[in-house]
């Protein structure tokens, strides 16, 4: 039950993020076409630009590094048009606010040493975390949730 | 000496208190109104008659607010105005008190607010204890006009202190946050108002996200986070003047903000490389001391009325607990040992209870409990309850309540006030969504 649903939102997010892409037209097959390479569109398209965790947990899943594996390969390619790699720590609605912040904090530096330790320049690496503020999906209940819980590598 | 420091203060901000007005009878003996305690509020809250107080057009409103106030407080049921049997006209002498038994009346509220040839307003007022035919208290004010809803939250006070045997709340101030727009970019700005709704205003423009507003103990100071430049920290803010500075030059975010008891010091979070430890610090000096030092997540600190000890959440347990440690530091005592997830703990300002923010199931509840973790009482609970703000006089909290968001729309998050019994439950008003209240203290005199 809980997988399908880490599916079904992992689907949902990669058809938000082409629909979010300003440069992305749609393709023949409904499909997306490729964005100018190296735009933060085509880092969302290419790597995806943000990786989700377990209820209360900041460690990595399997596909949050296989995410993030795919971010570091980008970086190495296109990295050098941008001077910071933000990453912005977020949770649910299900904790406190202050707790959140702090878990939202955890999560984003997880991020920071895995992408650091693969080999993205440290000193542009900044995080953030902004808690349960500012939701990816507006919602109560697990679907919303699960999509909220994550953390989001913006390129500045 | 201590007399004209006191006065000076008093003339400061406007409101004097100039006589304590002696009963036009011989002081009778009070034995007809029992003694209520916020502790045994009942279902039966105490008739009350307030009636319009005499002279000045500002009267009848300085009347409505005190009634108003002991309305709110559940302890106080005012009567209907338009059974009254008597009309006073002249406060200074005995009521027919067999006219205000007739209507149940336990007590009697009068008084005057009359316009003073140098422009002030004097008010004054009486509490009679109708059954017993005494008066029980008895106070004359002088104010600006502008002041008089001050004077009639003061008036309010008095008369709770005096059937109640605890301080009042109702000349206190609420600072919150007020929230606005779309669910995913929610404008969050700080606004203050007294704590019946009047007098609402901002005190930040919502260009960045402002959170967790608290009050000093001791002034009208505010301790909050903003994002304002980016990283999120701790701003100090002065309520009255809007000064706002930045508090401390840490290396990254710093939250979860509260003064001591004495206003001196703010303890906080600091979150450094994925590790959040609580520091404190002098706020003249702004000198820096570390207060934990673990890889858990150490959070939401709150000091014990007499300065000695903090009450503070972490999840070095392996989920969120309350723990007790001393100001300076050190061992920790975990004390919530209930089922479910504990945080946002808040030192009653009478170091009787700790508040709480519980996690259980699919609810979370506002709930009290000792300082040593006994006697846990859940006072009120929902999809989402959060934040607890004490009264000053520790028998009160506000916190808030959200709603679940439906169909891609936020849900409501309204602030509520709820007694330590969990008996008085009621919502309190504001212009636009309300979230973490701070209830500041009783406003000087």
């Amino acid at each position: 039950m809980k997988l399908s649903i880490k599916i079904l939102g992992a689907v949902a997010v990669m058809l938000l993020a082409a629909a979010c892409g300003s440069s992305t037209t749609p393709g023949p097959e409904g499909a997306t076409a490729s964005v100018a390479p190296g735009t933060p569109g085509h880092f969302q398209q290419v790597a995806g630009d943000r990786v989700y965790f377990e209820t209360d947990q900041s460690t990595l899943t399997p596909d949050g590094r296989a995410t993030l594996d795919k971010q570091v390969a980008w970086i190495r390619q296109y990295g050098d048009r941008y001077q910071t790699f933000m990453i912005e720590g977020h949770a649910d609605e299900r904790g406190t606010r202050e707790y959140n912040l702090a878990l939202g904090e955890r999560r984003a530096n997880m991020v920071r040493t895995y992408l650091a330790a693969q080999g993205v320049p440290a000193a542009k690496l900044r995080t953030i975390s902004y808690g349960k503020e500012r939701p990816e999906v507006v919602g109560s209940d697990e679907g919303a949730w699960s999509r909220n819980r994550r953390a989001v590598t913006v390129l500045q | 000496m201590i007399r004209s420091t006191m006065r000076r203060r008093l003339m400061a901000v406007g409101v004097a208190l100039v006589a304590v007005l002696v009963a036009p009878l011989a002081w009778a003996q009070t034995r007809g109104l029992q003694q209520v305690t916020v502790e045994g509020a009942s279902a039966n809250p105490i008739p009350i008659a307030v009636t319009d107080f005499v002279g000045d057009a500002t009267g009848a409103q300085i009347s409505q607010v005190i009634s108003a106030d002991l309305e709110r407080s559940g302890l106080f049921r005012p009567i209907d105005r338009g059974a009254f049997i008597e009309r006073i006209s002249d406060p200074g002498r005995t009521p027919r008190f067999q006219d205000w038994r007739a209507v149940n009346a336990d007590a009697l509220v009068v008084g005057s607010a009359t316009q003073q040839a140098d422009g002030r307003l004097r008010v004054e007022f009486r509490l009679w204890d109708v059954a017993a035919g005494a008066q029980m208290t008895g106070r004359a004010y002088f104010t600006q006009t502008a002041n008089w809803r001050r004077i009639a939250h003061i008036i309010a006070d008095e008369i709770f202190k005096r059937i109640t045997g605890e301080d009042g709340f109702f000349d206190t101030r609420v600072v919150y946050v007020a929230e606005t727009g779309p669910g995913n970019a929610r404008v969050k700005r700080l606004a203050i108002m007294d704590q019946d709704g009047a007098n609402h205003r901002y005190l930040t423009d919502g260009r960045s996200l402002a959170l967790t507003p608290r009050f000093s103990p001791t002034l009208q100071e505010i301790v909050y986070l903003s994002y304002a430049q980016g990283t999120p920290r701790v701003y100090l803010m002065n309520v009255d003047t809007q000064r706002q500075e930045l508090l401390g030059n840490f290396p990254s975010m710093t939250f979860a903000p509260r003064f001591s008891p004495d206003g001196n010091r703010v303890v906080m979070s600091l979150a450094t490389d994925g590790n959040t430890d609580i520091y404190a610090m002098d706020v003249r000096s702004r000198s820096i001391s570390r207060l934990t030092n673990h890889l858990a997540i150490d959070t939401s600190p709150s000091y014990a009325p007499d300065g000695g000890r903090i009450v503070f959440t972490s999840d070095r347990g392996g989920s969120q607990q309350i723990y007790v440690m001393s100001a300076g530091g050190g061992e920790a005592q975990r004390i919530s040992f209930g089922q479910g997830r504990y945080s946002t703990p808040v030192w009653s300002p009478r170091g009787d209870y700790i508040a709480f923010t519980k996690q259980e199931g699919g609810s979370f509840s506002i709930g009290i409990m000792r300082p040593d973790g006994s006697g846990e009482r859940i006072l009120a609970s929902s999809y989402l309850d959060e934040g607890p703000t004490w009264a000053p006089n520790g028998r009160y909290l506000m916190f808030f309540r959200q709603a679940p968001n439906a169909g891609g729309r936020a849900g409501s998050v309204r602030l509520h006030m709820v007694d330590i019994t969990g008996r008085i439950l009621r919502p309190v008003a504001t212009p636009t969504d309300a979230s973490d209240p701070a209830w500041s203290p009783l406003i000087p005199q």
